[in-house]
């Protein structure tokens, strides 16, 4: 800094010039920081150390072996009141992860149909978007959590209001029943492929009709995500193969039943091969049975983490769009782009490039704030591991080092991509 | 050019035409509809939609407002006045406002005290916000805590004031330490001038417990959107000063103090607020000396302040980082040590950038205080959710309790950010 003023050097060191000298001054300071970082932390950890309640149990994380004893409502892998803590957990993370997923895959699509909209030339549409925004990121999220939970469990119907010939509700197209104790759809399962068969008993009226074998191997959802892998190959290699044919003689060859079938013929045929069914909810004694049932606590949480959130992401989709300056789309339109190929080669990568950082770190918002579960009873990983096994277990340290372990993990991974996304994207400056 | 010259036809006009009144479809109210509502087959479309939307909402919320009922002891008595006719049962505003606001174990002869704290807000924060007032009367706002926090929680008055005494005697002793011994000097005689007066009242205040003295109320006993207010406003003006430290820190060239602030913030950011909350209810004991014996609310207050800080601190730093190189090299080149530049060029200018952020963050701070009612406390969700909602009385009333709280959250809320965006108009010295 003040080089000029720096004292000649001297002859020997003096101790006044750990104050008075830039030099060595730097290193009194880290040498006093340091000395009040290892003493409030050696404080902090005396104070547990000499802590009667811990002294008493230790730190141990030996519970986890433990037997749960409770249920979950929603299992994605085997789970039962005999499993482990650590088990419970461990459906509690994938809990967690299947809500922030769904969450940001809709967040998204609300909020860039919002954000688009609300450069709209349509003055109604245009207001009815601000003020959607305006609301909904003005209350707080857990509100909203509470609030849809509360309107799902106390004005969808009853179960039995969809019984009898002139029902007051009847399932939409046959098949989607939303009640107030869930929503239950389709379920997709496979009658040839891998894996043993098993008789799916279908029961009617009392009546109980096999109607198709049913195979209980994820290997052909494996299969079937393959399938589509490989179709976004062969699509990928049709736009790559085009650009190309563009390159060399100047004109774009027309692609889209090539892409259309790459996508559409594979996937078509595996299903068939594999003998595509699906399980109907239908309604037996008080209730549905077969099917998927999504249950209200997850919905409340997914609907209002999305529609809270999208509010947000519209803001920065609105943000980015208008970034990109008028010239750009006037230059590209001077050179003879068709408003859609403006849109797509122009606009949108350089929107693209405002808009992706602050959308990631509403994704971690989003992952972040899924912890709310535990307001609506959703067993995600607060509820299970910092819910139900903490008050069970007392082990209050423990349980809190790996839930914040978790939720850290997950935040610093997304980081780092976003990193390097940014660093992929940003303008490439000499 | 025609052919029609005065020669050649018998009539030429010889004066201009007088302007002729623009069509009918192309003025007004018709030429605006005509272009923001129907300029085509897709904008009528979504026109149609707009409208069918707005009536579907309105359809159903202006008689639910219309015809709601302020009158009535319970639910029951609200159906028999509204016979189904599609109207709230706002009775429970009616009834619970006060536990809505206060909580339900506040005493209720001693409202007005925290409505007097609420109140004084009004004098303590406009001179903070609108730099065209008086800067006297920033006075307002240096005793307003003191005051404030005597009218919530009473008892002595010893208490308050010899906190301001310290905080005043540590300014004194800061300004005239830096002067002479320079400024991290001044820091320390700073606080020790300040740890000396708050001893002395402590002392005075235990020898002397009956002076000025109202009626304390515990933490535990406040509730309400009360307690959304005063932990939003103490975690907010809290971590403002902590979060430009540890952007200073994380900024700076001191590779362990700067490691200590990376580390803090990304951890912090990195995990849900409710996570935090936890640690504050069942875990922040054990590394507390055994027998100290904090509020809740006060561990709660510390957990929220290094959450916030921690945002910030990063809202800070893009503001630092905005900040052209030049700008710091101009002031080591005046001979600036760091403190002088940081107080006087460097913070005024990021300071100034990052106000919309930290604004943002407050909004989103204030919002998040909602959170504590997970750890059971009864702050206004809590209120809502656990004695209200759960009363006989008022079981199933759902609609108008939460609206209730929505009503209130946007109100600040929104009027907070309204805020932000008119000082961004102020503060925008560019481009003029």
């Amino acid at each position: 800094m003040t080089t000029m003023t720096d004292p000649p050097q001297a002859d020997g060191f003096r101790i006044g010039q750990l104050i008075n000298d830039t030099r060595y001054r730097s290193y009194t300071f880290q040498f006093i920081a340091l000395l009040a970082l290892i003493f409030s932390f050696g404080w902090l950890i005396n104070n547990a150390i000499n802590n009667p309640v811990l002294q008493e149990v230790g730190i141990n994380f030996g519970f986890l072996q433990d037997q749960a004893g409770y249920d979950i409502g929603q299992r994605p892998i085997e789970y039962n009141s005999q499993s482990s803590h650590l088990r419970a957990s461990i459906v509690g993370a994938i809990n967690t992860l299947i809500v922030a997923f769904l969450a940001c895959a809709t967040a998204t699509v609300f909020g860039v149909i919002a954000g688009v909209l609300r450069l709209s030339n349509n003055w109604i549409i245009r207001k009815l978007m601000s003020i959607y925004v305006e609301i909904f990121r003005n209350i707080p999220v857990l509100i909203w959590i509470i609030i849809i939970f509360t309107v799902a469990a106390n004005v969808l119907p009853q179960p039995r209001e969809y019984r009898g010939e002139d029902a007051a509700y009847s399932p939409l197209f046959g098949v989607v029943a939303a009640t107030n104790r869930g929503v239950y759809i389709p379920r997709p399962y496979f009658t040839e492929g891998i894996g043993a068969q098993e008789p799916a008993a279908v029961e009617v009226d009392g009546v109980s009709t096999l109607v198709a074998q049913e195979v209980t191997s994820s290997a052909n959802w494996l299969i079937v995500f393959g399938v589509l892998l490989a179709s976004f190959a062969i699509a990928k290699g049709i736009s790559v193969w085009a650009s190309r044919q563009q390159l060399t003689t100047g004109i774009r060859p027309k692609t889209w039943y090539f892409t259309a079938a790459a996508w559409i013929v594979p996937i078509a045929v595996t299903l068939w091969i594999l003998g595509l069914r699906w399980e109907i909810p239908t309604l037996q004694g008080f209730n549905f049975r077969g099917g998927i049932v999504l249950q209200n606590p997850l919905l409340a949480l997914w609907f209002a983490l999305s529609i809270y959130t999208g509010a947000f992401i519209a803001e920065n989709v609105r943000a980015g769009i208008l970034a990109v300056s008028k010239g750009q789309t006037e230059a590209a339109a001077a050179l003879g782009l068709r408003p859609r190929r403006i849109m797509s080669l122009v606009v949108l990568p350089q929107a693209l490039r405002v808009i992706i950082p602050p959308l990631i770190s509403q994704y971690l918002n989003i992952t972040k704030n899924t912890s709310l579960a535990i307001a609506v009873g959703y067993m995600d990983l607060t509820g299970t591991l910092g819910g139900i096994t903490l008050n069970q277990t007392g082990r209050a340290l423990e349980c809190i080092l790996l839930l914040m372990a978790f939720y850290l993990t997950f935040s610093l991974a997304i980081s780092a991509i976003m990193n390097v996304y940014n660093n992929s994207v940003k303008l490439k400056e000499r | 050019m025609s052919d029609a010259h005065a020669h050649s036809v018998a009539f030429v006009r010889d004066s201009e035409i007088p302007p002729a009144p623009p069509p009918a479809a192309e003025t007004g109210v018709v030429k605006w509809m005509r272009e923001n509502l129907f300029s085509g087959v897709v904008n009528t479309i979504m026109t149609v939609i707009g409208v069918f939307i707005i009536f579907y909402l309105l359809s159903g919320l202006i008689p639910w407002i219309v015809n709601g009922t302020w009158e009535g002891a319970s639910i029951r008595d609200c159906r028999e006045v509204l016979q189904g006719n599609g109207g709230g049962c706002f009775a429970v505003l009616r009834e619970r406002w006060a536990q809505l606001l206060f909580g339900f174990q506040y005493p209720s002869e001693l409202y007005w005290r925290p409505t007097l704290a609420f109140a004084l807000l009004f004098l303590a924060v406009p001179p903070v916000l609108f730099f065209k007032l008086p800067r006297w009367m920033l006075v307002f706002t240096a005793l307003y805590p003191f005051v404030a926090f005597w009218l919530i929680w009473g008892g002595t008055a010893i208490t308050p004031i010899f906190l301001l005494l310290a905080f005043v005697a540590a300014f004194f002793a800061f300004k005239e330490g830096e002067k002479r011994f320079g400024f991290v000097a001044g820091l320390a005689i700073g606080l020790v001038a300040f740890a000396i007066v708050a001893f002395i009242g402590d002392f005075v205040a235990s020898e002397e417990p009956g002076w000025l003295r109202i009626t304390s109320v515990p933490s535990r006993e406040m509730g309400g959107f009360m307690l959304n207010m005063i932990l939003g406003l103490v975690c907010v003006s809290l971590s403002i000063p902590i979060g430009i430290v540890l952007a200073l820190g994380r900024q700076s060239r001191l590779p362990i103090v700067k490691g200590f602030c990376v580390v803090f913030i990304e951890f912090v950011r990195g995990v849900p607020l409710i996570t935090l909350l936890f640690v504050a209810n069942v875990v922040l004991a054990y590394f507390l000396p055994p027998g100290t014996n904090f509020d809740l609310i006060v561990r709660v207050i510390i957990m929220i302040t290094m959450f916030s800080s921690a945002y910030i601190a990063e809202v800070i730093r893009g503001g630092l980082a905005a900040l052209p190189k030049g700008q710091y090299e101009a002031a080591d080149s005046l001979g600036l040590d760091y403190p002088q530049a940081m107080r006087l060029i460097i913070l005024p200018q990021a300071l100034k950038i990052s106000i919309p952020g930290i604004v943002n963050v407050a909004v989103g701070l204030f919002k998040d205080t909602t959170l504590v009612s997970v750890i059971s406390m009864f702050d206004l969700v809590g209120m809502i959710r656990g004695p209200i909602l759960s009363s006989t009385a008022w079981v199933g009333v759902y609609w108008e309790l939460w609206a209730a709280a929505c009503v209130l959250f946007f109100v600040v809320c929104y009027g907070i950010s309204q805020y932000s965006q008119w000082l961004e108009r102020q503060l925008r010295t560019d481009h003029r």
